[in-house]
């Protein structure tokens, strides 16, 4: 027993001291595609430490969207760059010492405020495990989510759209430019796009119960239609106009809806106990298929336009 | 030491590294990378600190506290690269001007 809690603990340290590793070489490398490689392999480590903390959930978000979106978003605005600026020199660094030492003071600041803050803070731990059985789902951080804490995630959505919208209105084409796919990554997708859908619908499903919910489903949604976007298929050609719309809208509208509703009962966002687990997987089921639509566009980086509209 | 503090202080070094690299290096993208990396901290700080509790389970409200901020982290950093592509075909390269333009 000793020696497996001094192997967990060696674990913990070298994960942490990694992670700081990997941070310092992503930020400073003088290579931007370098960095971008870093940023993913740093966002996976950071889902091994969620998972060491006991927060699978999070691991979850954070591989899907962290790691993997995150990534392709990083890689795609990267390629939009003209060349000359990837490899950028680094700045002089001799003036900074100040500035260090201000940040370290800072650092060991928060430092001493960490640790003396009390060994044992038990949170909003005990309301949520005595309300669980009246929120319709089992998985707590599904319960605070959607139904304890569900303005949390109405605002949420209506940031996600705030995105789409300021990134729509920015108004850049990519360029019509279109590279010829490999056979590798067209086999690939075929095979992979059945699977990430059926995964999708299986974090949603066990949201309720076990790790996943919307967000993990919605980003393993958006991947696959990532994917699809790289090996060139036309989605953006197929999903525009008011079908597009309504896909982005459905999970906003639907929780407007029964804000509203609940509103005019009783309290915002309360729902009835024994309707409350159909009400969240109805918004989980919306809200998944908005965010993914929405971080498809976003990765997309334009408005479709459609047939009608001139170009 | 224990996980909880282990974790909180990584999360605090991931939060200096950040903005050290926001404040000295002029590259948008770096700036965006290094704002993510700040983020990454905080949510680590904050997940740790949930660890906190008497029982096995962890404090479930940060956990969906930063669920919901990884999915705004990621809709942020998605319009800052779209403004940083923009920026970058104006003025034909990813940075700020540092003269003001009076």
């Amino acid at each position: 027993m000793e020696k497996v809690t001094l192997l967990i603990m060696l674990f913990d340290l070298l994960l942490g001291l990694g992670l700081l590793w990997l941070a310092w070489q992503l930020l400073e490398s003088r290579n931007l595609f370098k960095a971008v490689v870093l940023f993913v392999a740093f966002g996976l480590l950071m889902a091994l430490a969620w998972v060491r903390l006991d927060a699978p959930d999070v691991a979850l978000a954070e591989a899907a969207i962290g790691a993997g979106l995150t990534g392709a978003l990083l890689m795609a605005a990267l390629a939009k760059l003209p060349s000359r600026d990837k490899s950028e020199p680094l700045a002089d660094e001799k003036g900074h010492w100040l500035l260090r030492l201000a940040l370290l003071l800072v650092a060991a600041g928060l430092g001493y405020v960490v640790h003396s803050l009390p060994e044992s803070a038990p949170g909003l731990s005990a309301e949520i495990a005595n309300n669980l059985a009246s929120s319709g789902v089992n998985n707590p951080v599904t319960a605070v989510l959607l139904n304890f804490r569900g303005y949390d995630t109405l605002l949420e959505l209506m940031v996600l759209m705030l995105a789409l919208l300021g990134v729509w209105s920015l108004g850049i084409e990519r360029s019509t430019r279109e590279e010829p796919v490999g056979p590798v990554l067209t086999t690939l997708v075929q095979f992979l796009t059945p699977l990430l859908i059926l995964v999708a619908a299986y974090l949603l499903w066990a949201g309720a119960d076990a790790p996943g919910g919307a967000f993990q489903a919605g980003a393993v949604l958006a991947a696959a239609m990532v994917l699809l976007l790289l090996a060139g298929w036309p989605l953006q050609g197929l999903l525009t106009g008011v079908a597009l719309r309504l896909m982005l809208v459905a999970g906003p509208a639907t929780f407007v809806a029964l804000a509203g509703l609940t509103l005019l009962d009783a309290q915002l966002l309360a729902y009835p106990p024994q309707h409350a687990g159909k009400l969240i997987l109805l918004l989980e089921v919306a809200a998944t298929l908005s965010i993914a639509v929405t971080l498809a566009a976003l990765f997309l980086g334009y408005r479709p336009r459609t047939n009608k509209e001139p170009g | 030491m224990n996980t909880a503090l282990l974790y909180s202080l990584v999360g605090i070094g991931l939060f200096s590294l950040g903005l050290y690299a926001l404040i000295v290096h002029a590259h948008l993208l770096r700036k965006i990378l290094a704002i993510n990396v700040m983020g990454s901290g905080v949510f680590l700080l904050l997940i740790a600190l949930a660890k906190r509790t008497a029982t096995p389970l962890p404090d479930a409200v940060p956990h969906a506290m930063v669920i919901t901020g990884i999915v705004v982290t990621v809709a942020a950093t998605a319009l800052a690269l779209t403004l940083m592509v923009r920026v970058a075909m104006e003025n034909h390269r990813a940075e700020l001007s540092d003269q003001s333009q009076e």
